[in-house]
């Protein structure tokens, strides 16, 4: 493993491998040191060229644990708001001989583009509407924990699918890893062509929150990111959280041992009430906790063994 | 290539019997060293490290009647060797409910060979907390060190050529069929 780039190059016992290695880690972070050596004198650059609170800190939290020194650019503060072209940017950075690129792009498929141009570990924390694996990976994590594997277990997804990148990962990880998958959302936010996906593999599709409700055994709720909508997709904020949003009503609708899920940041009052995102089987603060560990474990996994580095 | 010709399992070196004898032995130093049982935690490196540090809190009860803590210390995030070999799996890290800070900490491994296991224990031990004292008991010592390290507690000491390998099989971790066997070069399975 050289690169995280999306959770369709992983197998299913590297998924379980890095979820495994991800325990260790969440037990160093209960510890006083909260250190370890493994990726002493590495160097990682956190380059994020779109916002972010979670995933960036996280990263930059895991590579410091580890040891590595961790460096942070923007988008703004650095040459490309002079102009300079990605490949120029990131071959610049490359040039400097770090060890890996963590990078978020508003433009899908940009990792996948920067892996080719540089010699180092790249890793996709989040690229346009298309992946966001390291996310997908701790969401797996916590769900594994809370509801003691994930295999035959029923996860549905719910909310703005098209433009979730969160949704891709989940869905390609939830699979390996054996849980059957519903989505649900209205249809103006259904992705064009998911029927045919669908089909191909294998996850249910519906319009109905209130009737995929009682059989599941996780519910993760995805933001409305109005900053990606152009267009109308639901008539007024109001009905989306009337029709798809979390509501107290609908949290008496869920079986007793299911938990909720949410990526984060949460639009309170939308997607996802109070209530929900503050209730005793929620997992919000849960992910956020996992992130660290699990984001440790994806740079032990591309970063320690031999054959991993030029 | 064909596989190298059939020339047996190596020599054993030391039976299941012979491994329950050393561990009760052992123990009996230990309890000697350090005047009984008080503040001693033992903590073993995975996987047979830790099997054997739960045998020997086992002959501790029966010696003294008291039960030792015990855990586990997994020191793979602490190897000096990590980009030479590929991404081992890192196995748990479990210390007992009283910490290690002041304690007497007794490391436990199978093998003693270039001592760089138990140089990384000390680092991973090191940021649990602070010990009074750390000692080092190990099943077998096969010589070889390439740091000045030594074990304080030694079930065999195995006089081995660099080339030979130990092979240590335990029914917790291996099945049935226990014990030591030494093989050479052409016989190795590890």
């Amino acid at each position: 493993m050289k690169h995280l780039l999306s959770i369709a190059d992983l197998s299913t016992e590297e998924i379980t491998s890095i979820l495994d290695t991800a325990v260790s880690m969440h037990e160093v972070q209960h510890r006083e040191v909260k250190k370890l050596p493994t990726l002493r004198g590495r160097t990682i650059i956190n380059f994020f060229f779109e916002d972010s609170t979670r995933t960036r800190s996280s990263f930059e939290i895991a590579g410091k644990w580890l040891s590595a020194d961790t460096i942070n650019l923007t988008g703004k503060g650095t040459s490309v708001s002079k102009g300079e072209s990605l490949r120029d940017t990131v071959m610049t950075v490359g040039a400097m001989g770090v060890d890996m690129i963590i990078v978020r792009h508003p433009a899908s498929g940009a990792p996948q583009q920067i892996a080719e141009w540089v010699d180092c570990s790249v890793v996709n924390a989040g690229d346009g509407t298309h992946e966001h694996p390291s996310q997908a990976l701790l969401d797996a994590y916590t769900m594994r924990h809370a509801l003691g594997g994930l295999e035959g277990r029923h996860v549905a997804i719910v909310g703005d699918l098209t433009h979730s990148r969160v949704l891709r990962s989940n869905l390609l990880c939830l699979a390996k890893l054996g849980a059957q998958v519903t989505l649900v959302a209205p249809p103006t936010l259904m992705p064009s062509g998911i029927g045919a996906w669908a089909a191909a593999d294998g996850f249910n599709l519906s319009y109905d929150l209130d009737a995929v409700l009682p059989t599941v055994d996780a519910v993760m709720m995805l933001r409305v990111q109005r900053e990606r909508m152009s267009g109308g997709y639901f008539p007024t904020a109001k009905e989306y959280a009337v029709t798809y949003g979390l509501t107290p009503r609908r949290l008496g609708l869920l079986p007793e041992h299911a938990v909720i899920c949410h990526p984060g940041p949460m639009n309170r009052g939308l997607e996802i009430s109070a209530d929900a995102a503050d209730a005793a089987r929620s997992l919000v603060l849960d992910q956020v906790s996992a992130g660290v560990a699990v984001r440790m474990s994806i740079l032990y996994h591309l970063l320690a063994g031999e054959g991993n580095d030029q | 290539m064909s596989p190298a010709p059939e020339t047996g399992p190596g020599r054993e070196v030391l039976t299941s019997d012979d491994i329950s004898r050393a561990l009760r032995r052992i123990a009996h130093e230990i309890l000697e060293g350090n005047k009984g049982p008080e503040d001693l935690v033992l903590l073993g490196i995975p996987t047979r490290g830790a099997h054997l540090a739960h045998r020997l809190a086992e002959a501790l009860r029966q010696v003294e009647g008291v039960d030792v803590p015990v855990g586990s210390l997994d020191i793979t995030m602490y190897r000096d060797d990590l980009r030479r070999q590929p991404t081992r799996a890192v196995e748990p890290t479990h210390v007992p409910g009283d910490g290690v800070d002041g304690k007497v900490v007794v490391l436990v491994d199978d093998v003693l060979y270039s001592g760089r296991t138990v140089r990384s224990a000390l680092d991973a031990l090191a940021d649990l907390g602070r010990p009074r004292t750390v000692r080092l008991a190990v099943l077998v010592d096969r010589g070889h060190r390439e740091l000045p390290i030594r074990a304080d507690y030694v079930g065999k000491n195995l006089p081995t050529a660099h080339a030979e390998r130990v092979m240590v099989r335990l029914a917790e971790a291996d099945g049935g069929d226990e014990g030591v066997r030494i093989a050479g070069p052409a016989e190795e399975e590890r």
